[in-house]
Formats: C-alpha cells, structure tokens, sequence
C-alpha cells in the first residue's frame, strides 16, 4: 500500500514535471521547442551524479562495516546513476543535432561524462564476474572507491586538455541568465528526478536483499 | 622502516622471479612492437604525421602492454597457492602491494626504453635532445599505470574472465593518464620541444591519489 502510494506519487510528479516542460515553460528564442529537452537533461546528469555519491559512501561503509545492506544500497545506486547518466547521453545528442548539427563531439563535459559511463559499467560488470558474495562485495566496493576517486581526475585532465585545443562548435548553451519561469520549471524537474531516483533505489534494494536471500536459500539446499 | 625493509625483500623475489623467464619483459616488447608496426598501416608515417599521431599511439600501445603484463603479478601467486605465504611473511600487506608495483613499473619502463630507438627510427621522430625529460614523463606515466594496475590486477585475479576483466576495469580508470601522458610527450617530440610541467604534475597528482588509495583499501583485496 505504501509502495504503490509512493509510486503514484512520483509518476504523478513526472507528469507535473513532462507538463510543466513541454506547455508551461516559455520557449526558447533561438533554439526553440528543441530546448525544452534540458529540462529532464540537466536535472538527470545532477541527479546521476548524487546516485554515484550515495554509491561510494555506501562502498566507503561497506569496507569498514562489512554490513551486506551497505553493498545492496551500493549496487543499487550504482544501477539507477547508470540509468540516469543514460539518459543524459541519449538526450544530450538529440539536442545536440539541430542545435549545434552535429550528433557528438568530445568536448569536455560530453567525454568527462561518457568517461563516468564506463567507469560504471565497469564496476557493474566486476560484480557479475565473482560467485562469492562476501568477496563480489568487498571487491567491487575497492573498486567504487577507485572509481569514484578517478572521476575528479577525467574531468580536469579531460578539461585542461580541451581547453587548450578550443573545438570549433559553440559550446553556448541555456546555462546563464535562465528566464525565471525556466527556473521554476527546472526545479519541479529536480523534484520529480530525485523522487524517482530515491523510488528506484529503494526498489532496486529491496530486490538486491531478496536476491541475498534466494542465494542463501540456494546454497544451504545445495548443502543439505 | 620495516615496510621498506619487507618491501625490499618481496621486491627481490619478483625481479629474481622474472631475471630467471624473462618471459614477461620480452612478451611485453613484442607486443608493443607489433602495435606499432600495425600503426603505420593506418596513417601517412611521415614525420610531420608521426609527431602529431605518435605520441598517441606511444601511449596507447603501452597501456594496452600493461593491460596484459599485469595479469601474472597477482594471478600467478594464486595459481601456485602462494599467496597466503605472502600474506604471512609481511606485517604490512601493502609491502606486498609496493614490491610488485614496483617490479611492474620497472619492467613497464624497461621496455618503454628499449623501444623508443625503435620508434624514434622507424617514425622519424628525433629523441636523443629530449631524452631526460622524456625519461621523466615516462616514469611519471609508468608509475600511475602500475600503481592502479596493480590494484586491479589483485581485483580480477579473484574474478571469472579474468584475462578480459582486467583491461575492461583498469582502462576507463586510466583515461586522465593517458591524457596527462600523450599531452606531456607530444610537448617534448614537437619541433620546438618544450617540457610541459603542468602535466608532469598532473601525473604526480594522480600516482599520489591512487598509492594513497592502495595504502588505504589495498589491504581489503588480499583478504582470504
């Protein structure tokens, strides 16, 4: 009961936030409708960045406390800020076309991201490759710490890096001077975003401790 | 005190274990070789060509080495069930850590010396000028390969698929080397060469953070 409130809750917070950006929100003068898409961009990159932080201070935990919550809470986020940061490079493109008319370029911020894409993908696959679950747990927890630890470095190599070979497309952008009725629209975004995000990790959780226990199950049937 | 000490004794038996095959030094140089021969296929290997591309290409080829030198350093003790032993004979497991990285950045640089004649002759790029300081970009950028390689290696030793796992995690977190490294060498092979010190610093940053990193959390990875 409680779960399905709180699912209504956020789909209905989605939609406030799909409405809001697509007939509230005035539209852009030189880029037009096409902008709208920076109302669930932006938001996704902030709120992906936030699920890989609650990652990596759960994998910190984990090591020191060796509970297996902090692991599920770890992979969970890890998974969700994976989804997140898969929007963000699949909308980024869309309107990167008509806007600057070209699908990608490695720019700073676009390959920084793409960097942090892998990164998790690979701490993902990691704990697909060990059995054990104690030792997936510690393993890959090193590795988000690692992982987490290099993010700051991609983006200033990466930044120091482009900035010295300027790229020929303008990288403009609504970031400055947003109009007030913007504003708004783009915080209910971050609203609905975190919502979801916080309803999907929390799913995805509970999921990971069931898992736990089926394997547990699993292994003392194999014993017996 | 008694780190160095373990450190040093540890040290001898990975330089004793390879001086016996040789089998890793000379595999490693032959497969930089080969990439690089295979490289010329792809561009115009003139010179002006060759130092826009080859520092590139320099890195490139010897990430990917490392990717395959580092595979033995920890799977190796564990195949020969030795790795207890090791634990049991150091007080401080990070010596473990510090000898093989250590063994691994002297063997990574060992064969990035003897092929740079070989690629400064057959792409045409004068280094004999620049040698010290090249020497220096070189370590600096062995040093952060071997240092999370390291670590890695010790991760996926303990995976399945493990020859495939260790580039797959090691490479994305390698990225800011890679940058900082083909930067600071193509400084040095430009006409006009120049000692770029901002990225030699760059590199020194990320060798601390990540040694830091392995003296904190290495432990964890050698856990029975």
């Amino acid at each position: 009961m409680k779960k399905a409130l709180a699912a209504f809750l956020v789909v209905g917070l989605l939609g406030i936030a799909a409405y809001a950006s697509l007939f509230v929100a005035p539209t852009e003068r030189t880029m037009g409708d096409i902008q709208r898409i920076f109302y669930l961009h932006m938001p996704s990159a902030v709120v992906a960045f936030c699920a890989f932080l609650v990652t990596f201070v759960a994998n910190l935990l984990y090591v020191f406390r060796r509970q297996e919550r902090w692991d599920w809470l770890g992979v969970s986020a890890a998974e969700v800020g994976l989804a997140f940061i898969s929007v963000v490079l699949i909308t980024g493109p869309i309107w990167a076309h008509p806007v600057w008319g070209i699908w990608w370029t490695w720019d700073a911020r676009l390959t920084s991201t793409f960097v942090l894409w892998l990164l998790y993908v690979s701490y993902l696959l990691l704990r697909t490759l060990v059995e054990d679950p104690h030792r997936r747990a510690l393993l890959s927890a090193v590795y988000g710490i690692f992982a987490f630890l290099d993010v700051p470095l991609v983006h200033m190599s990466i930044r120091w890096w482009r900035t010295q070979h300027p790229q020929p497309v303008l990288m403009g952008g609504p970031g400055t001077g947003l109009a007030p009725e913007m504003k708004r629209v783009l915080l209910i975004n971050f609203i609905a975003l975190v919502s979801l995000m916080i309803f999907l990790v929390r799913e995805r959780y509970e999921l990971e401790a069931l898992r736990a226990q089926v394997d547990v199950l699993r292994r003392e049937g194999e014993a017996a | 005190m008694a780190l160095l000490h373990s450190t040093g004794i540890l040290l001898g038996k990975e330089l004793r274990t390879e001086l016996r095959s040789r089998e890793l030094i000379t595999t490693t140089l032959v497969f930089i070789l080969l990439v690089v021969v295979l490289f010329s296929f792809t561009f115009d290997p003139t010179s002006s060509e060759s130092r826009r591309f080859g520092p590139g290409l320099l890195w490139v080829a010897f990430l990917f080495a490392a990717s395959l030198m580092l595979q033995p350093c920890f799977l190796r003790e564990q195949m020969n069930d030795t790795l207890s032993a090791l634990r049991m004979s150091s007080p401080d497991p990070f010596a473990i850590f510090l000898a093989k990285l250590t063994a691994n950045t002297m063997f990574l640089l060992l064969t990035e010396l003897l092929m740079l004649p070989i690629f400064s002759v057959l792409y045409n790029v004068p280094i004999l000028k620049v040698f010290p300081a090249l020497l220096l970009v070189l370590f600096a950028g062995s040093a952060g390969i071997c240092v999370t390689g390291t670590a890695v290696a010790a991760i996926s030793a303990q995976a399945r698929m493990r020859e495939l796992l260790l580039p797959l995690l090691l490479l994305p977190l390698l990225t800011p080397v890679l940058i900082a490294s083909t930067e600071a060498t193509a400084a040095l092979l430009a006409e006009e060469p120049a000692l770029r010190l901002d990225w030699v610093g760059f590199l020194a940053a990320f060798d601390i953070v990540f040694l830091t990193a392995l003296w904190l959390f290495g432990e964890y990875l050698l856990e029975e």
